[in-house]
């Protein structure tokens, strides 16, 4: 397929931390970030959310100013850590403006904005249905689900392609396979991939309405594993050809797959028949078989649903070899930011050479034949798979590697 | 990498456009254009209940790539969905009753909320476990999905179906982002030339000015439609003469489409 591709700069901020030092010792010390819900004005879900501490104080500059909203102010937040900002300018002064390229994922954009906009309708009219929406509401640069595409190309002044996937909770793994395809057919030089997700009442009541919200804070892969923590995040990676050489830890995308599962809205195919083609997809990109790959970081939602077909998926394929865990235990589930947090973190236990042990779990499900670790392991992992499946059944699963 | 194509279906549904069928002697200049209110039947393809749970947005997205398949295998294509919105409908009920002091809202409104929704209702329709990816570039996104597809097909070597719909929203929103009708395009590209291929198209990115069409009520719903940005396309694959047409996709940048037509 696509030649390698390099993570030439990474950062990620979400409930376990802002930057990639806070996330890497968090990861370390196996400390979770989820807490009671309080968010905004929801205090009647019993569960627990993954909040990035401190989103509402952040300031947008004067000039994107009309972007303001949550996600972009999660956006502005994620781009300012790790140097991520002087990175792409140099991509951009290496590569130019029209060569940079903007994919990113999310699934709610900044609905909170058009959420809180409609408590704030127009009283005169609203038996009619209508009731006009206030002044200071602006549609494309926060409600649009390209908005925060659109602010992260305004901010760095950028002329060339740019979209947003929304492909639900896998959404910011399919960028990197767009992006691929970008670069290998000659349109840019560079990407900024990742995805940014925040958190908002359609999400919150909508999982509850499925009853798919765990009281608790989430646990995946446990027996008595009964739903999901949303989270938030900002994931940004700068990716591009390889440098002529590289250092050993450079980590390097090595192949992309993708699939549906043709079945329903918002279950999985119970044999994770569609897991399975992507997972198998991007070995064959990556030229690999399955004994390559030494740790997986599994989409793992702790919904009983996903993590059985998940698991089946994972030991049709692997068997029961393979060091796996799933992350949203300590950053919850941050939907369309999920492939890009958790393919940051499979690159930080490449960089850091540690495979990163799940929390929450209690009792593992003896149901499901993998090899979770409910501990960190102090191996260093050369190649790494990172899941990510959506609903309504799109799904992608990520190959990394180091470069030494 | 030549960013090209072979264009084997076209599906098309606006106001006054019922088919690309029906709509291709207007685009050629060969009939009147009349704007008339949009009807879209539900997909006969979708089991009752989840054809019980489809509104506009799923209803157009899915008879336009319905129509662009007709005398294709659709398990074997994978999709590009794109869109500015989705599912407009849905998401001014959703935000009414989070509005509201209650803010129970049902399973299927919110799986209906997701950008991807018609691609998974397409999957289930298709059968097709192929690759689906969904996009949004605001009034971009037309070009944004031709792009993604075509670096699909060149770069992959997957024949692709691309799905660019649209839908207005109701009050208030439509005061917000007013767009006047419902409107889809699917364009089923392939990697070799076949039977069914209609043209052979090639992209580029360019900073031309973009081009309008002949009739002014045509253009009027280019202008005000995302997905009809890609009428101009049609018209040339229309006409049956091939050329050049450049379409909007995001400043500064624009699409140009060379069409050669595959007699």
């Amino acid at each position: 397929m696509l030649n390698s591709l390099w993570l030439s700069h990474f950062t990620a901020t979400s409930a376990i931390g802002r930057g990639l030092e806070p996330t890497h010792d968090a990861l370390r010390q196996q400390r979770g970030g989820l807490a009671p819900c309080a968010f905004e004005t929801v205090t009647d879900l019993a569960t627990h959310i993954g909040e990035v501490a401190a989103v509402d104080t952040v300031a947008l500059p004067a000039s994107l100013a009309e972007f303001d909203c949550r996600n972009n102010r999660l956006a502005f937040l994620g781009l300012q850590q790790d140097g991520f900002s002087d990175a792409v300018e140099a991509a951009i002064a290496r590569h130019r403006r029209r060569r940079v390229g903007v994919l990113l994922g999310t699934s709610t954009s900044g609905i909170l904005q058009t959420e809180q906009a409609y408590r704030r309708r127009d009283p005169g009219c609203l038996d009619s249905g209508g009731g006009a929406l206030p002044d200071d509401f602006i549609y494309r640069t926060t409600h649009n689900t390209y908005s925060v595409a659109d602010f992260v190309r305004s901010a760095f002044k950028l002329e060339g392609p740019a979209m947003v996937v929304s492909t639900a909770c896998s959404s910011s793994a399919k960028v990197f396979a767009a992006a691929a395809r970008m670069i290998a057919a000659g349109l840019i030089d560079a990407a900024v991939v990742g995805g940014v997700d925040s958190l908002c009442l359609t999400t919150l009541y909508g999982f509850n309405s499925l009853e798919l919200l765990a009281p608790e804070p989430c646990r995946p892969y446990d027996v008595d594993r009964n739903g999901l923590s949303i989270g938030e995040a900002a994931a940004f990676i700068l990716l591009e050809r390889p440098a002529g050489s590289l250092d050993a830890d450079a980590v390097l995308l090595l192949g992309a797959g993708e699939s549906s599962d043709a079945h329903h809205m918002s279950s999985p195919h119970p044999e994770g028949l569609g897991a399975q083609m992507a997972m198998a997809a991007a070995l064959k990109a990556a030229g690999l078989q399955p004994a390559d790959i030494d740790y997986i970081n599994l989409h793992g939602t702790a919904t009983p649903s996903n993590d059985a077909a998940e698991g089946r998926a994972v030991a049709a394929l692997f068997g029961g070899a393979v060091p796996c865990s799933s992350t949203k235990g300590a950053t919850g589930h941050t939907l369309g930011a999920a492939g890009g947090l958790e393919a940051i973190i499979s690159a930080l236990a490449l960089q850091r050479g540690f495979l990163p042990g799940g929390v929450n779990t209690r009792q593992l499900d003896p149901g499901i034949p993998i090899q979770y670790l409910t501990a960190n392991q102090d191996i260093a992992p050369r190649r790494v798979l990172s899941n990510a499946f959506g609903f309504g059944g799109t799904n992608c699963s990520l190959v990394l590697g180091r470069a030494g | 990498m030549n960013l090209s194509a072979y264009l084997d279906g076209i599906g098309l549904i606006g106001p006054g456009l019922d088919s690309w069928l029906a709509a291709r002697p207007i685009l050629a200049g060969k009939a009147p254009y009349e704007f008339r209110p949009l009807v879209v039947a539900a997909p006969q393809s979708l089991p009752p209940a989840e054809r019980r749970r489809t509104g506009v947005a799923i209803k157009v997205a899915l008879a336009v790539a319905q129509e662009a398949v007709e005398k294709l295998d659709a398990k074997q294509l994978a999709t590009v969905f794109t869109s500015s919105g989705a599912d407009n409908d849905n998401c001014d009920a959703i935000c009414k009753v989070l509005a509201s002091d209650d803010r129970h809202i049902s399973p299927t409104r919110f799986h209906n909320s997701v950008h991807n929704a018609p691609a998974g209702y397409w999957g289930i329709a298709s059968g097709a476990m192929t690759p689906a990816t969904v996009l949004c570039a605001h009034d971009g996104s037309f070009c944004a999905g031709l792009l993604e597809a075509l670096t699909q097909v060149a770069v992959e070597g997957w024949g692709t179906l691309l799905i660019a719909y649209d839908m207005p929203y109701p009050e208030p929103l439509h005061a917000k982002r007013p767009l006047p009708a419902a409107f889809g395009i699917a364009l089923a590209l392939m990697p070799e030339r076949s039977a069914h291929s209609l043209a052979r198209i090639e992209l580029s990115l360019v900073d031309t000015a973009t081009d309008a069409l002949a009739d002014p009520a045509l253009d009027a719903l280019r202008l005000a439609i995302p997905a009809a940005r890609g009428l101009p396309l049609l018209q040339c694959v229309a006409r049956g003469e091939g050329g050049r047409v450049v379409l909007d996709y995001l400043e500064p940048l624009r699409l140009a489409v060379a069409v050669e037509p595959c007699p």
